[in-house]
C-alpha cells in the first residue's frame, strides 16, 4: 500500500514532466543521438578505437584545456562583476535603473558577427582601444564572454535578491555584524542557490560559445565547440565531432553533479518578501565602482555600434537607416519586415519556453518524499540543462537526419526554430524560476488546498504571486535568446522570411556601399527593440502584486 | 465500501486503525479515534510523537499506509485535500502575504464561487467573530502574531469545513496571549459547532479548548478519553508527567502519600505541585529545603519523612523558610493513582 | 503604515501576452507553405536548398512561378561547406528538390556521396567552360567569381609605396604588417586563398605561409572581419591596405567615378558555384525547371547585383560599375576538385600548424 502511494506520486511527477520530456526527447535527444550514432558507428559497427584516437590528439587536449579555463574564467568574472551590479539594480533605487537593467540584456541578442565587428573595431590596432594590445588575445575572448553573460548573473541573482527576506540581514546587523560581515554571513549564503544556478548556466554558455571565440580569437584559440563546428561544417569528420560531443556531455554531467551539490541549502523553505529598495547612497560607493567595469564592458561596444551606424564616409548620417527600409537585391528583406519575423518567432519561443520551464521548475522544486523521488527530480533537473551544454551544430545537423520521416517529419515545420530556441532558453527559465518556487513554504499550498482550492487554484494563489517576477525575468531571457538566434537555430532551414540576424549576416557577407553601416544599423534596431521589450517587462515587474 | 450513512454520522470524524509512514519509516500506527459532530478532540503529545503527521493524514496531505479516515461516514481514501472539507490551520497561520485580511478570509468563499455580497457579509461576520472587525484592508505583514492566528482561524472557518484541523494553533504566541486566545478559541469553536481536531504539545491548550483528549507517544495513542478522565487517571507515569503532574512516586513513597490522602495503597501515584499543602495540620511532616514566592502562594521544596524531597505549597504570608519543620496535608483530588509499573 | 491594494494589471497584461502568442502561431501558418496544387505535372512546390548568400530579385521569382506553375520555396543557411555537408548527411532523404551553391572546392564530396541525380538540362553557350571535369552531367555551373588579393590604391598613393602585384610580393619587407586575410578553416574565401597558394607554390606552400606570417600577416576568422575591421577601405579605422577579397569588390568602392581599390589579378583563385537535382527529390521536374531558370539570360544578368558573382552564360550584359571596375583574371589558379577533397583535412591541419606556430 505504501509503495502504491509512492508510485502514485512518482506518476504525478512524470505526468507533469511528460510534455517537457517529449519535447526534449524529440528535439534534442533524438537529433544528438542521431549525430552521435553516425559518428560512432561509421560503417554500421561501433568504432571505439577511432574515438580513443581522437581523444589522444594533442590538439584535442589543447582545445579542451582552453575551453575549460576560458569558460571558467569567464564564469568567475561574470559572477564577480555581476553580483555588485545585481545589488545596485535590484536592491537600490535610482533614476534610470530600468533602462540599465534593459541595456544589460542587449548583448544577449546581438549576433556574434556584429559583436565581433563591434569589439574588434574597438580593439584593432587603429581602434580607440587599440593601444591595449588586446586584439586577438585570450583576454579579448574572456572579455566578450563576460560581455554576453554578465546579464545572466545580474538577472538571475537579482530577481532572487530582490525578493530575499531582509530580516535575517537586519538581525545580523543588530547583532553587531558590519555590512561586509552581513554580506558574507547572511546575504551571500542565502543567494548561493541562485548564484550557483546562474554560474552553471553561464559556464555552459561560455563553454559552448563559438562565434565570439572564432571572431575574437582570430583562429589562434579553439574551443571544443569551435572544433565541432569546423569538423562538422567543413571537414565532415563526424567521428571526431561525435568524440568531442561526448567529451562535452561528460563535462556537462560533471558540472551538473557539482552544482547540484552546491545548490543544496539547509533551509529551502525561506520566507520571501519584497523589501522596499532604499535609494542609492554613499555606502554603495564600492558597489558602484565595481559595477562600472561590467557596465563599461557592455556600454562601450554598444556605443561603438551606434556610432558606427551613423558614421558614413567620415560624416554623421542616417543614410544606413534609410537604406534599410528600402528593398534592394542585396537586402533580403526590409528591416521592418525582418523585425516582424524576428518578433513573431521570439513570441512563440518565449511562451513555449515559459510553459515548459514552469512545468520543469514545478517538478524539480516540489518537496520529495523518498530518496527515489528525490533522485528522479535531480535527474530531470539535470536533463533539461543539457541543450545548453551540447554543441548546437550537433543539434542542428541532427534535426536534418532524424526528423525526416513520419511521424516526426518536422524538418520543414515553421515551429522548429521557436522550439529549438525554447529548448536553449529552457535552462535559463528553469534556473530563474526554480529558486523562487523552491523558496515557497509548501504549507502555503497545503493551506490553500485544505481551504478547498483545487490544484490549479493553489498554483494561482500561492505560486504565481511569488513566481511572477522571476517569470517575467525569464520571459526576458527567452525573448532575448530567440531574438539573438542562438545555437542550433542558425543551422536550421529557413523560410522566405528572413529574421533580422539573417539580414545582418547577409549585409556583412560582401563589400558594398554602406553594407557595414547598414549591418550595424540593423544591429542597433535589434538592440533597441530588445531594450524596449525589456523596459516594458520591467514596468510589468513593478506592478506585479496581482490579486488572484 | 461503506455506504455513506450521512444522517447517522453527520459531522462525525472517525479514524480506524490509521497508520502513516515517512520515507518508509513508520510514524503513526494503529490510531483509532472518533470525534462526534461538533466535538473538539485534542491530540496531545511531545514533538516527534506523530501527532502532526496524523493531522496531515486526515487532511489528505500524507497518504495513509494503513486504515481509513471517515468523515460523515464517508471513507476519504482517494479524495484529494481540496475536496475533503477539512480546513487545516497551521501553527503560523500561513496567510497569503499578498492578499489583505479580508481577501484571505474570503478566499475559501471565492474558491467556492460564492456571490460577492455573500463573501462580504460572511467575511465581516467572521472577522467580527475573531474580534478583528476593522482589519479588512490590512496586509498580513502588518499584523501581530495573535492577530494573524485569528485571521487564519476566521479563514479556516470561512471554508465552512466539516472538520477543522488545528496544528498547534497557539504555540507560536506568548503565554498571556495564548491563555486569552485559548479561551476565545473555545468560545468560537462552540459557537461555530464545527467538529475539530486540535494538535498540541501544551496540555494547557488542550484543557482549555477540547472536550476529549488523545495522548500520543511514539506514533501510538496511549490514552484516549474525556479531558477530565485523562486528567484524573493518566495511564502511566510518562503520561502523567506530560500532563503536568510535578512528579510520580513509586513504592514506599507512593504508599506514604496515598495513605496520607486516605486512598488505597499499592500503586504508583502522580502528584501535582499543589497536592501537598503546608502551613496547617496534616498527616505528613518534613523540613523545608527551599521557599519561593509565587503569585498566589508560596512554593516549597520539602524533605518529607518517608517520601523524600517533594514540592509543596503554602498560603502567602506563612513566612516559612529553609530549616523550618512543617506538617503537610494531602489533597486527594490533586493526585492520580497509576497502575504499578 | 500603508496598505497597498493589490492590482489586476499584471493579470490583464499576461492575458494580452498570451493572446499575442496565439496570434503569432496562427500568423506563422499562412507563410509560403501555402496550398499546394496536387503535386502532379506542372504545379506544386519546388524547394531550393541553398546557402545564406542566395538572393534573386522577387520579380524574377514571380515570373518563374507564373511561367511554370510551380511555387518556389527556399531553405537557405550556412555557407557552401555547411550546405554541402548537409546535403551529404541527408543523402536519399533531401530537404528539397534542387540545390544551388556547392562550389568547386566541395563539388567532389557531394558527387562522391551521390547527392545529385543527372540533371538532363542543356548548358547555355559559354557555360561549358566552367563545367566540372567529372560529374558535369549532375552539377551545372551557374556563376563564377574569383577570390583575389585586393589593395587600397589610395593608401599606396598617399604613402608613396609601390603597390604589390604578385603572391611573392606579399612576403616582401615593404609590405610588412599590411596584409589581412580570413583563415582557411572558417571562411570560404580564406580556403580559396589557401588553395591559391597551393596551386601557385606546390608542395612548398607551407614555406610560403611561414614567410607570410613572418611578414606580419593578420588572420581573421571571417571575411567580414578582415574587410570591415582591418582593411583601410572597410569603413572603419582599419590599418591594413591589403586584404583578401573578390575580383568584383572594386566595383563597390567607387568614389567620384573611380574605384579606390583594385584586385591583383595574378593572385586569384576561381570559384564556380553549381546547382543540381537532388537524388530522391519529390519534384524532379520542378527541379529541372528551376535549373533552366537559373541559366536563363534574365537570372544570369541579375547575378552580379544579387549575389556579387559573374554569369557563366555568354553575352550577358554586366552592370556599368562592374564593366568598368570589376576586372576579371585571365588565368586564375585552380585545382582539381577531387584533389581538394582528398587533401582538405591534411592541408588545413598543416595550415593551422604553420599559422599558429
Amino acid at each position: 500500500m505504501r509503495s502504491r502511494a509512492e508510485g502514485a506520486r512518482l506518476l504525478t511527477l512524470l505526468g507533469l514532466a511528460a510534455l517537457p520530456l517529449v519535447v526534449l526527447g524529440v528535439f534534442f535527444v533524438l537529433p544528438v543521438s542521431g549525430m552521435l550514432a553516425r559518428g560512432l558507428w561509421p560503417d554500421g559497427s561501433l568504432d571505439l578505437a577511432g574515438v580513443v584516437e581522437v581523444f589522444g590528439r594533442p590538439r584535442v587536449h589543447r582545445v579542451l584545456w582552453f575551453t575549460l579555463w576560458s569558460a571558467g574564467l569567464g564564469t568567475l568574472l561574470s559572477v564577480l562583476l555581476g553580483l555588485p551590479v545585481a545589488h545596485l539594480l535590484y536592491r537600490r533605487r535610482f533614476p534610470g535603473r530600468g533602462a540599465l537593467r534593459a541595456a544589460l540584456l542587449v548583448p544577449f541578442v546581438l549576433p556574434t558577427v556584429v559583436v565581433g565587428v563591434a569589439f574588434r573595431r574597438l580593439l584593432a590596432t587603429g581602434g580607440p582601444l587599440g593601444g591595449l594590445g588586446l586584439d586577438g588575445s585570450a583576454a579579448a575572448i574572456v572579455a566578450a564572454l563576460v560581455f554576453f553573460n554578465v546579464a545572466v548573473v545580474v538577472r538571475a541573482v537579482g530577481s532572487t535578491w530582490e525578493s530575499l527576506d531582509p530580516r535575517p540581514a537586519e538581525a545580523a546587523a543588530a547583532l553587531g555584524a558590519s555590512p561586509r560581515q552581513v554580506l558574507w554571513t547572511v546575504t551571500l549564503p542565502a543567494l548561493r542557490p541562485a548564484v550557483v544556478s546562474a554560474a552553471s548556466v553561464v559556464f555552459l554558455f561560455c563553454a559552448t560559445a563559438f562565434g565570439v571565440v572564432l571572431t575574437l580569437g582570430g583562429l589562434r584559440y579553439s574551443t571544443v565547440e569551435t572544433e565541432i563546428y569546423l569538423l562538422t561544417t567543413n571537414l565532415l569528420d563526424l567521428q571526431a565531432a561525435a568524440a568531442l560531443a561526448l567529451l562535452q556531455l561528460v563535462v556537462v554531467v560533471a558540472l551538473l553533479l557539482v552544482t547540484q551539490r552546491l545548490r543544496r541549502t539547509a533551509d529551502p523553505a525561506r520566507e520571501h518578501r519584497v523589501g522596499h529598495a532604499p535609494q542609492l547612497g554613499r555606502r554603495d560607493l564600492p558597489a558602484v565602482l565595481v559595477s562600472l567595469v561590467p557596465l563599461a564592458l557592455v556600454v562601450v561596444p554598444l556605443a561603438g555600434l551606434v556610432v558606427g551606424s551613423v558614421r558614413v564616409e567620415g560624416e554623421w548620417s542616417l543614410a544606413a537607416y534609410r537604406a534599410l527600409t528600402r528593398p534592394t537585391a542585396v537586402l533580403p528583406a526590409t528591416v521592418q519586415d525582418a523585425l516582424v519575423t524576428s518578433l513573431r518567432t521570439a513570441v512563440d519561443a518565449t511562451w513555449m519556453s515559459l510553459l515548459l520551464g514552469l512545468l520543469v521548475a514545478a517538478v524539480v522544486t516540489r518537496r520529495s518524499r523518498s530518496r527515489a523521488e528525490r533522485r528522479t527530480r535531480a535527474l530531470l533537473d539535470g536533463l533539461f540543462m543539457l541543450p545548453l551544454g551540447v554543441s548546437a551544430v550537433m543539434v542542428g545537423f541532427g534535426f536534418l537526419i532524424t526528423l525526416d520521416r513520419p511521424p516526426l517529419d518536422l524538418r520543414d515545420s515553421p515551429l522548429l526554430v521557436p522550439i529549438a530556441q525554447a529548448l536553449v532558453a529552457l535552462p535559463l527559465v528553469v534556473r530563474t524560476l526554480a529558486p523562487a518556487l523552491g523558496g515557497i513554504d509548501d504549507r502555503q499550498r497545503q493551506a490553500a488546498a485544505s481551504l478547498g482550492a483545487p490544484p490549479w487554484r493553489v498554483a494561482l494563489t500561492v505560486d504565481l504571486p511569488v513566481v511572477w517576477r522571476p517569470l517575467l525575468a525569464a520571459a526576458g531571457f527567452a525573448f532575448a535568446v530567440s531574438l539573438g538566434e542562438f545555437g542550433a537555430t542558425s543551422f536550421l532551414v529557413r523560410e522566405d522570411h528572413p529574421t533580422l540576424p539573417v539580414v545582418i549576416y547577409r549585409l556583412l557577407g560582401r563589400p558594398g556601399d554602406l553594407n557595414a553601416e547598414m549591418a550595424l544599423a540593423a544591429s542597433v534596431v535589434l538592440a533597441a527593440t530588445t531594450a524596449v521589450v525589456m523596459l516594458a517587462v520591467e514596468r510589468l515587474r513593478v506592478r506585479s502584486l496581482g490579486a488572484w | 465500501m461503506t455506504p455513506a450513512t450521512t444522517v447517522e454520522h453527520a459531522g462525525e470524524l472517525r479514524l480506524e486503525d490509521v497508520g502513516l509512514d515517512y520515507d518508509g519509516v513508520p510514524v503513526v500506527r494503529d490510531v483509532s479515534l472518533t470525534v462526534p459532530a461538533g466535538g473538539v478532540l485534542a491530540v496531545l503529545g511531545p514533538s516527534g510523537s506523530g501527532k502532526s503527521t496524523l493531522l496531515r493524514g486526515i487532511a489528505g496531505l500524507e497518504p495513509l499506509t494503513e486504515g481509513r479516515v471517515l468523515l460523515d461516514g464517508r471513507d476519504l481514501a482517494g479524495v484529494p485535500t481540496h475536496r475533503r472539507g477539512c480546513a487545516l490551520m497551521f501553527q503560523d497561520g500561513q496567510l497569503f502575504a499578498h492578499l489583505t485580511v479580508a481577501q484571505n478570509v474570503g478566499y475559501p468563499l471565492k474558491v467556492r464561487r460564492a456571490p460577492a455580497d455573500e463573501v462580504r457579509r460572511r467575511v465581516a461576520e467572521l472577522l467580527d467573530l475573531v474580534g478583528l472587525s476593522s482589519y479588512d484592508d490590512r496586509l498580513p505583514a502588518t499584523l501581530s502574531g495573535g492577530e494573524r492566528q485569528r485571521v487564519a482561524l476566521a479563514r479556516a472557518l470561512a471554508a465552512d469545513p466539516k472538520a477543522l484541523l488545528l496544528d498547534e494553533p497557539l504555540s507560536a504566541l506568548d503565554a498571556t496571549l495564548r491563555a486569552r486566545l485559548a479561551e476565545d478559541l473555545r468560545g468560537i469553536l462552540s459557537d461555530a459547532g464545527t467538529t475539530t481536531v486540535l494538535v498540541t504539545h501544551e496540555q494547557e491548550e488542550a484543557f482549555a479548548v477540547a472536550d476529549t483528549m488523545a495522548v500520543m507517544r511514539a506514533g501510538r495513542v496511549v490514552q484516549h478519553g474525556s479531558v477530565a478522565e485523562v486528567w484524573r487517571a493518566p495511564v502511566d507515569a510518562e503520561t502523567a508527567l506530560f500532563l503536568g503532574y510535578a512528579s510520580v512516586l513509586t513504592g514506599d513513597a507512593a504508599g506514604s502519600v496515598l495513605a496520607a490522602a486516605g486512598l488505597a495503597t499499592g500503586g504508583d501515584v502522580a502528584v501535582r505541585r499543589s497536592a501537598l499543602r503546608a502551613g496547617g495540620e496534616g498527616p505528613l511532616s518534613g523540613v523545608v529545603v527551599a521557599a519561593r514566592s509565587a503569585a498566589e502562594q508560596l512554593r516549597l521544596l520539602v524533605d518529607v519523612t518517608g517520601v523524600g524531597r517533594i514540592e509543596a505549597v503554602a498560603p502567602l504570608g506563612s513566612h516559612l523558610g529553609p530549616g523550618d519543620v512543617v506538617r503537610l496535608a494531602v489533597d486527594a483530588t490533586r493526585l492520580a493513582t497509576l497502575a504499578p509499573s | 503604515m500603508s496598505h497597498p491594494r493589490p492590482r489586476r494589471t499584471g493579470l490583464l497584461l499576461a492575458v494580452a501576452a498570451l493572446a499575442l502568442a496565439s496570434c503569432s502561431l496562427t500568423a506563422e501558418s499562412d507563410g509560403p507553405s501555402a496550398p499546394a496544387t496536387s503535386g502532379e505535372a506542372a504545379g506544386g512546390p519546388v524547394v531550393l536548398v541553398t546557402h545564406e548568400s542566395f538572393a534573386l530579385p522577387k520579380k524574377l521569382i514571380r515570373a518563374f512561378e507564373a511561367a511554370t506553375g510551380y511555387t518556389h520555396e527556399v531553405r537557405a543557411n550556412g555557407d557552401a561547406g555547411t550546405l554541402t555537408n548537409k546535403l551529404v548527411l541527408t543523402q536519399g532523404s533531401p530537404t528539397g528538390d534542387v540545390a544551388f551553391g556547392v562550389d568547386n572546392t566541395f563539388a567532389s564530396r557531394a558527387l562522391d556521396a551521390d547527392v545529385f541525380d543527372p540533371a538532363d538540362v542543356a548548358l547555355p553557350p559559354g557555360a561549358e567552360a566552367y563545367a566540372l571535369p567529372e560529374g558535369g552531367d549532375r552539377l551545372l555551373p551557374i556563376d563564377s567569381g574569383s577570390v583575389c588579393v585586393n589593395i587600397d590604391t589610395t593608401w599606396f598613393r598617399s604613402h608613396h609605396v609601390t603597390p604589390p602585384a604578385t603572391l611573392a610580393d606579399l612576403t616582401e619587407p615593404a609590405y610588412r604588417d599590411l596584409f589581412v586575410t580570413p583563415g582557411a578553416p572558417t571562411s570560404s574565401p580564406g580556403m580559396a586563398f589557401l588553395l591559391t597558394t597551393i596551386a601557385a607554390e606546390g608542395d612548398s606552400w607551407p614555406d610560403y605561409w611561414s614567410a607570410l606570417m613572418a611578414n606580419g600577416t593578420r588572420i581573421t576568422s571571417g571575411w567580414s572581419d578582415a574587410y570591415f575591421v582591418d582593411f583601410t577601405q572597410g569603413g572603419g579605422d582599419g590599418t591594413r591596405p591589403i586584404v583578401l577579397s573578390y575580383d568584383s569588390s572594386p566595383a563597390f568602392t567607387v568614389k567620384n567615378g573611380r574605384s579606390t581599390t583594385k584586385a591583383l589579378l595574378d593572385t586569384c583563385f576561381q570559384q564556380v558555384e553549381y546547382a543540381g537535382v537532388l537524388a530522391g527529390a519529390a519534384n524532379p521536374a520542378g527541379a529541372r525547371a528551376f535549373l533552366d531558370f537559373l541559366l536563363s539570360p534574365e537570372v544570369q544578368a541579375a547575378l552580379p547585383e544579387s549575389m556579387y558573382v559573374f554569369p557563366v552564360r555568354d553575352g550577358v550584359e554586366l552592370p556599368a560599375d562592374w564593366a568598368r571596375f570589376a576586372k576579371r583574371p585571365t588565368s586564375p589558379y585552380s585545382l582539381d576538385p577531387a584533389e581538394v577533397d582528398a587533401h582538405r583535412d591534411e592541408w588545413l591541419t598543416t595550415w593551422q600548424d604553420v599559422t599558429t606556430r
